[in-house]
């Protein structure tokens, strides 16, 4: 078990703990960046498919896991990142400029929409969120003259020194910076004072206000970064997807969204990374077990979003952490090992909250 | 010299009045404590006082500023702070992180340095660390710093809300109930470091609390609350000897 002996401020600042963490997160970073010598097109562009879904998944992390707010109508941001990138680059503007202004209009959007919304609470949160998802996928079927409409939109491909998006290690590579990127952008938030008003906001709401934190403000700057995010996402899985339909951004991809963060683990970044690959790959996974399972439920056709709900409520009763936390848990036996307690993780029992402050 | 002060405060909850006319002032540097029992209308006091609930009349005085259109959020920032009844601390954060959000009002970066974490951004959480220890040091929460709250005894829970509460540099500190669920010792404890709170730092402390050799030992003067209205206001001796508090109250 490592013992760290803390003598400066800074190491409770840094990102990296200890020398451990700088060189397993740097091996990381090298496996992946040499990962298109080992895997072919296909992996490659499932990797880079989970690399977006990542992002995203931050996005809406820092939302519902960090400062506990929930939306399930994420699928939104997506659409209007993919969508606004796709009808600049039409415009012929370059990839490098609409990326920013990708990030700025999601980060707009998502606080004009965040002031009114977030001053309702838990349920009727949900469900106006759900409205929204639904609202986004309207506005992408009727504005015909900026989205397609029902006919779709394709996306430019653009080209950079001969290398097109369409070459899928360069593709690759530009899912991971932008997920690297991302990530370090999260946790900068995270370890500031804006996140730490996220998570005061999270945990008790009247504490926070007591602090200093304006409610409103924090929460709707919450939606706006999340959106920022989340639009970042869509702007690469527009080139992911290379055509935009309307009906991509529906109730499920906000689902699986949601199923990324529980599965992956609630108020980790560690989790959204976990629960990216887990989603990204559960397609692939239902569909090898098609062939093996009974035509009669192997060929049924919602057996993809049935087994989807089944993990999801098999996470929230079995394991609420998500996989990050069952991680923890195992290092932490291994660590300990001969003498690790299984009620290290009990939750102790919470003192009554009643509503009297 | 009055530092705070309650003006004929009125407040109602559909036909029920929790506070009837109360008035008061606190002198700076005063322990001052307001008891009663239960549903007299101390927790609702505190409220009013943190812009949680309305007062349908009257109002309050701070510095001799009106606070009571002030927005919750900005109490804080004029030099307010307080505990809650019902631990209201961050559970699933460290004692550092919860305490470092005390310094919330203190904060000076936006958003976009804080993305990029410039050097200004670690200059102020170095700057809110310092101030952060001295408060660990004052309660003696060194042991603690890295710890969830979700795994401390409650004691000690009570001692990081209050050190929280001490981390906003408040003028005026409003502890509810800060005895309740303490041992014996923890209590001692805590009435030494209220004396230290007011003698060394400074700062005035309104209470509410139940244990009356608790109340008797620290508090300079008491005010007791019943049914929304004043009983009695006056030193601990007199509020002790003072016959409706004796019947409100003690029971006699």
């Amino acid at each position: 078990m490592r013992f760290i002996f803390k003598t400066k401020y800074s190491q409770d600042i840094n990102i990296a703990r200890h020398a451990g963490d700088k060189f397993w997160y740097s091996l990381l970073i090298l496996v992946m960046a040499m990962m298109p010598l080992f895997l072919d097109d296909f992996y490659l562009g499932e990797i880079s498919y989970i690399c977006i879904l990542s992002i995203a998944g931050i996005g809406l992390m820092i939302l519902s896991g960090y400062t506990g707010l929930a939306s399930l109508g994420h699928a939104a941001f997506l659409g209007i990142g993919a969508y606004t990138h796709a009808f600049l680059l039409t415009n012929g503007v370059p990839f490098l400029v609409s990326i920013p202004i990708v990030i700025a209009v999601s980060f707009l959007v998502g606080a004009v929409i965040g002031i009114p919304i977030l001053r309702l609470t838990g349920m009727y949160l949900a469900i106006a969120t759900l409205a929204l998802g639904f609202i986004a996928e309207h506005v992408f079927i009727k504005w015909e003259h900026v989205t397609g409409g029902n006919r779709g939109m394709p996306v430019p491909q653009p080209e950079f020194m001969g290398i097109s998006f369409y070459n899928s290690i360069f593709f690759y590579y530009v899912c991971l910076i932008f997920l690297i990127v991302s990530m370090f952008a999260a946790i900068n938030i995270l370890r500031s004072p804006t996140g730490r008003a996220f998570v005061a906001i999270r945990d008790s709401e009247i504490a926070a206000q007591s602090l200093g934190v304006n409610l409103g403000l924090y929460k709707a700057l919450s939606f706006a970064v999340s959106g920022a995010f989340t639009g970042l996402a869509g702007a690469l899985l527009a080139h992911y997807i290379g055509y935009l339909a309307p009906d991509i951004f529906n109730i499920f991809l906000s689902l699986t969204l949601l199923l990324l963060i529980v599965v992956g683990g609630m108020g980790s970044l560690h989790g959204t990374v976990f629960g990216a690959i887990f989603v990204g790959f559960l397609p692939q996974l239902i569909a090898i077990c098609r062939d093996y399972l009974p035509s009669s439920i192997g060929s049924q056709p919602g057996l993809e979003p049935m087994l989807f709900g089944l993990i999801l409520v098999f996470f929230i009763l079995y394991e609420p952490l998500g996989i990050y936390g069952r991680w923890v848990k195992i290092k932490l036996f291994f660590e300990l090992f001969p003498t690790y307690k299984s009620q290290t993780f009990k939750k102790q029992k919470v003192f009554t909250k009643s509503d009297r402050v | 010299m009055s530092l705070f002060e309650v003006k004929n405060v009125t407040v109602s909850f559909g036909g029920v009045k929790a506070l009837n006319d109360v008035s008061f002032s606190v002198n700076k540097g005063e322990i001052f404590t307001i008891i009663g029992p239960n549903g007299a209308g101390k927790s609702t006091l505190f409220n009013v006082i943190s812009r949680i609930y309305e007062p349908s009349k009257g109002q309050i005085y701070f510095n001799e500023e009106n606070i009571s259109k002030t927005k919750p959020h900005n109490i804080s920032r004029l030099g307010i702070a307080r505990t809650f009844q019902n631990l209201e601390l961050f559970e699933n954060a460290t004692v550092l992180q919860n305490l470092l959000l005390g310094r919330h009002i203190f904060k000076k970066t936006n958003l976009l340095s804080e993305i990029f974490f410039t050097p200004k951004s670690r200059q102020q959480e170095y700057e809110y660390r310092l101030k952060v220890e001295e408060v660990i040091d004052f309660l003696d929460l060194q042991h603690y710093r890295d710890t969830l709250i979700n795994g401390l005894p409650y004691g000690v829970r009570k001692n990081v809300e209050l050190a929280r509460a001490l981390c906003t540099d408040p003028q005026l500190l409003l502890l509810d109930e800060p005895s309740s669920g303490l041992t014996n010792e923890e209590t001692i404890d805590l009435g030494f470091w209220m004396k230290d709170i007011q003698s060394i730092l400074g700062i005035t402390i309104i209470m509410i609390e139940h244990d009356m050799s608790f109340v008797n030992k620290v508090s300079d003067r008491i005010l007791a609350l019943n049914y929304g209205k004043i009983l009695a206001t006056g030193l601990p001796d007199e509020i002790k000897n003072n016959a409706d508090v004796k019947q409100a109250y003690m029971g006699e």
